[in-house]
């Protein structure tokens, strides 16, 4: 399987990028920008440019929100569209992804330099599955009938916000499109969605797909563009009613910000994340080591789930490090195309600069370098996997976000240290414990400041279950049935009545 | 004796490898007429379905399934008996039980299940369809439009919920963590009737397999032939054998094992009341299985004179004549307000004259046979009643000359609540129409029944619409409409008009069993 669906992906690799990726998507159709002004993309693995994409700024997200506006007007035919052909054109757009799937996972590779198996496996199947379960959802948004007191009938409707903008990160930039207008869509809402600067070409591309699944013009827009630019004109904008971000906690502070200066728009964030792992003396050792690897490795350490923070119990701290300096030692770095690579570049120089001066402040601040710790390649952004031990909570390394392959293992003695210390963030997106013990499992999971614990587990997302951050990691949550809460506004229907019935 | 007629298919030139039980078909707009020429229907699909393997009768017995239309048979298909039964229950079981293929797949692949039997049921929309009215007698258009629209709704509704059945945590008291966990029933009997053969198929099929269980079901013994048709589809879409077994056979034999079975979990059963009260006490002489029923309906439209009279002329119209008036929403009972009473009569009976009836194949038909000659005679017997107990007949009131089991669309005035008429299920093309004056009267009147499946109000007045409907005792309400069933509304009856609901998120508790996990834990939990 995994050998046919390389070649697969290589043969598609070969060929030429759909030039539809290229431009401005609005109103179902592709358009230049209106400055005239391009940006290049580039493939991480090799520095070099892929190709130049139309640039959005302010004009351009005016013109993208005129068009959702009017796709969200009371007598359009996304308004007037029955609930279930709704779901019907989410679900046609999940049978394209799936079509399309080789093309889609070899452009997500090339462009953010993770693995191409990861992108097959991982992003494509996460976002398959994601506009499958929304559009399961959209015939099921269920106000309720309420018994008032007094002579009135009160009902309830969960009905679209309106005109929803939405920015999305360049770590999963498949998923995360997903994760956005899988359900803003079920809902009924119009989207204008804004890809990462460094990956607009597979979002550029579900433009060509939502096209063909037949969603009305306007329905979604597309603008690949800049973050202070375009962006900012989606936060600051007096047109759009909601604002999706996910990203970093400092740009989701400015988001939030804009909001409340321009219109008081909703807002949704999904920020940056510490994520503290604790790992229990009891624990299935092997799998504790081998999903901590994961935890904090995976998709080059560019995640905001990243498990960055390892507590080890002291009775196997020593054998965990040499365990996980092992581990990591074997974890395979290289060419995204090449299956063997478990670990592609990082997205960018600035990226690769940012990490590799955390893993210098690291080795300043006293923890101990086990392994990595360099850019091993004069070609690309690379990181090598790096594991530091005898980490102290009050380091760099321990405290801020890297986003990058750096595993920081530290010591605990007791449950309640471990808690306290776990909770002593301003972040608060994942968590996980490793324990054979129920009741350990249980109250830490029960104490811990996070909006998911993973117990025995890590990583473990699925469409199914709500996600989002405590504190700064975010506000409001995505997916499962509580993610339409977020794209929905609730409005009560009193009706008097002429006779109290029951 | 002229062999059995049959169906020419339109084979479509694009599809390489034709699958050995199904045709495939052109099933865009408007489909293609059908003619009934060559192609018998695959032997295959006349016989038991267990397993996803087709068998014969153990006891090597058949029955003919006729046309109702012209009264020839169509085909014989094998019989299943009380050992069929078993052997389906067997399968069922196998399919279902801890390890297995189905118990252990993900909820969401149990929705892209269904999801694809959608699918083939849209491919194969204009066959089902013909079919359908070869075998009941019901226009071709409706079950075109009707019958398959609504089949491959459900199927899709019910695709979406598979990963959607959510149990909750409880803040139970003290060191103790609650969850609960919806779980498949198990093996759940079905018995299905004989008026919308296949939608009552997905209506049993669709929430059943969305929470995971295991299916024996019995289509009725006149109409067979679309349920077994679904089951070449329901192996093509991929669903592992015993999830969904096919009994076809008659109620006495196969439905009372059903009924009856030490090993079936859940029985639903769509029929008549009567039945209905013989499948829960069989139900609780064996395992107490579950049950839920729908049955008969007698039921009110109220019509009041500040109500647009055209629309409700032909709603309730629509209401008592649709599918031959077999149906368990038929609107048997028409109040209307005395102001208004002589035109709304007038304008029913001019618009009753004007039903085409004819060949059901034929598209300008809206009026078929009846399904058989029992409930021809019984239909023709309660209209005798009706004009002996002193009731007006209007129009109608007979059978259509020279043309076997066809009945005129009738209307009697100056019903009373005590008459036959008014009380019993007739079950065909029968409207009742009566005269009321005041608002608390006709909701009296209506209420004055064993029954509560539907009703419907008309009018203008909002007042009016919220306290009839609360008023009513019915499962569903229809305000200045009629029939308006969709997947994602509960449907179900008050009183002796059933037991549970089908359809919406409601169906899924009646196939779900909920468990509660409480764990002790050493401490309290911090909140």
């Amino acid at each position: 399987m995994f050998a046919a669906v390389l070649c697969c992906g290589l043969r598609v690799k070969s060929q030429p990028i759909h030039t539809l990726s290229y431009f401005i998507f609005i109103n179902n159709e592709w358009h230049d920008s209106v400055s005239g002004k391009v940006f290049s993309t580039y493939n991480p693995a090799t520095g070099e440019k892929i190709c130049d994409v139309q640039e959005a700024d302010k004009a351009d997200v005016d013109k993208a929100v005129q068009a959702a506006r009017s796709a969200f007007s009371l007598d359009s035919v996304w308004r007037k569209m029955d609930a279930s052909e709704r779901g019907k054109l989410l679900f046609k757009l999940a049978d394209l992804v799936e079509r399309d799937r080789a093309y889609l996972a070899t452009l997500e590779s090339l462009d953010t330099g993770k693995p191409f198996l990861s992108s097959f496996f991982v992003d494509l199947q996460g976002t398959i599955k994601t506009f499958r379960y929304f559009a399961g959802w959209a015939d099921k948004i269920h106000g309720s009938t309420i018994p008032t007191d007094g002579e009135y009938f009160t009902l309830t409707r969960h009905e679209p916000i309106g005109v929803c903008g939405q920015i999305v990160p360049w770590n999963f930039p498949l998923v995360m499109t997903a994760w956005k207008l899988g359900p803003a869509l079920s809902c009924g809402n119009t989207v204008v969605l804004k890809p990462a600067e460094q990956t607009p070409l597979t979002c550029l591309y579900i433009g060509a797909l939502i096209r063909e699944a037949g969603f009305p013009p306007g329905v979604v827009n597309i603008l690949p563009g800049y973050g202070p630019t375009a962006g900012a004109a989606i936060a600051s904008h007096m047109g759009i009613d909601k604002v999706a971000f996910t990203g970093s906690t400092e740009v989701g502070k400015l988001i939030q910000e804009a909001a409340g200066k321009s219109n008081l728009k909703r807002v949704t964030l999904e920020l940056g994340g510490k994520s503290p792992n604790i790992i229990f003396a009891d624990a299935d050792f092997e799998l504790a080591v081998e999903q901590a690897h994961q935890g904090v490795f995976f998709n080059n350490g560019q995640c905001c789930t990243a498990g960055s923070r390892i507590f080890v119990e002291e009775p196997i701290y020593d054998e965990f490090v040499r365990r996980s300096v092992e581990r990591a030692r074997r974890r395979t770095v290289g060419n995204p195309f090449d299956p063997t690579a478990e670990q592609g570049p990082q997205v960018s120089v600035e990226q690769q600069r940012r990490v590799l001066e955390l893993i210098q402040s690291g080795i300043t601040e006293g923890a101990k370098l086990e392994c990595g710790g360099k850019a091993p390649l004069s070609k690309g952004f690379f990181v090598e996997p790096t594991v530091f031990s005898d980490v102290q909570d009050h380091m760099r390394i321990a405290k801020e976000e890297i986003f990058g392959p750096v595993q920081q293992i530290m010591k605990f003695k007791t449950i309640e240290e471990v808690i306290e210390r776990a909770n002593n963030t301003e972040y608060g997106l994942a968590a996980a414990v490793f324990t054979t013990d129920l009741n350990k499992a249980m109250t830490v999971s029960a104490a811990l400041q996070a909006g998911t614990v993973w117990i025995n587990c890590y990583n473990a997302l699925s469409c199914q279950c709500p996600f989002g951050g405590f504190k700064m990691s975010g506000n409001g949550r995505e997916l499962g049935e509580i993610g339409l809460k977020e794209y929905t506004e609730v409005k009560t229907i009193t009706m008097k009545m002429s006779g109290k019935k029951s | 004796m002229p062999g059995p007629p049959s169906l020419q298919i339109h084979r479509s030139a694009s599809r390489s490898k034709p699958c050995k039980y199904c045709r495939t078909i052109n099933s865009h707009s408007l489909p293609p007429a059908p003619d009934m020429k060559t192609q018998p229907i695959s032997n295959y699909l006349l016989q038991i379905f267990i397993n996803n393997e087709w068998h014969t009768s153990i006891k090597g017995k058949k029955f003919p399934t006729i046309n109702p239309a012209t009264g020839v048979k169509i085909c014989d298909v094998e019989e299943a008996d009380k050992a069929d039964v078993d052997e389906a229950v067997r399968a069922a079981r196998a399919a279902g039980q801890r390890g297995s293929e189905w118990r252990q797949m993900d909820a969401s692949s149990r929705g892209r299940l269904l999801h694809r039997l959608a699918d083939l049921l849209e491919r194969e929309r204009a066959v089902l369809a013909t079919l359908e009215s070869m075998d009941t007698g019901k226009p071709f258009l409706h079950a075109f439009f009707v019958d398959l629209d609504g089949s491959i709704k459900t199927l899709r509704y019910y695709a979406g919920w598979t990963d959607k059945i959510h149990g909750k945590t409880m803040p139970v008291d003290e060191n103790f963590v609650c969850f609960t966990k919806h779980e498949p029933v198990g093996v759940c009997g079905a018995i299905i009737p004989w008026n919308f053969p296949l939608l009552m198929f997905m209506w049993k099929i669709a929430p059943a397999l969305a929470c995971g269980n295991t299916v024996v079901i019995k289509p009725a013994e006149q109409t067979p032939l679309t349920a077994l048709h679904t089951g070449a589809l329901i192996k093509e879409a991929g669903f592992p054998p015993g999830v969904v077994n096919i009994v076809p056979g008659f109620g006495p034999t196969a439905g009372a094992a059903i009924g009856s079975h030490m090993n079936i979990d859940k029985v639903a059963f769509t029929g008549s009341t009567e039945v209905g009260q013989l499948i829960k006490a069989a139900a609780a002489k064996s395992n107490l299985k579950r049950v839920t029923l729908e049955l008969g309906g007698k039921n009110p439209c109220i019509v009041f004179a500040d109500s647009d009279l055209q629309s409700a002329v032909e709603e309730t119209q629509k209401g008592a004549f649709f599918n031959q008036g077999q149906a368990c929403t038929a609107a048997s009972r028409v109040y209307v307000e005395e102001a208004v009473y002589d035109e709304f009569l007038r304008l029913s009976v001019e618009r009753a004259k004007n039903i085409a009836i004819g060949d059901p194949l034929e598209p300008r038909t809206s009026h078929g046979p009846q399904i058989n000659q029992h409930q021809f005679d019984k239909i023709l017997e309660l209209v005798a009643s009706g004009k002996k107990e002193g009731a007006t007949l209007e129009c109608g009131g007979c059978a259509v000359e020279d043309r076997g089991l066809f009945i005129h669309p009738t209307i009697f005035s100056d019903v009373k609540d005590h008459m036959r008429i008014a009380k019993e299920e007739i079950f065909g093309p029968v409207q009742c129409i009566m005269k009321f004056k005041t608002q608390e009267e006709v909701i009296d009147r209506a209420n004055g029944t064993q029954y509560g499946l539907t009703a419907a109000v008309f009018t203008r007045d909002i007042h009016r619409a919220m306290s009839v409907s609360a008023a009513l005792e019915a499962g569903t309400v229809w305000v200045n409409c009629y029939n308006a069933l969709h997947a994602q509304a509960p449907f179900g009856g008050y009183k002796m008009s059933g037991n549970g609901r089908e359809l919406g998120e409601y169906a899924l508790a009646e196939y779900t069993e909920v468990k509660a996990i409480t764990l002790k834990l050493s401490e309290r939990l911090t909140l």
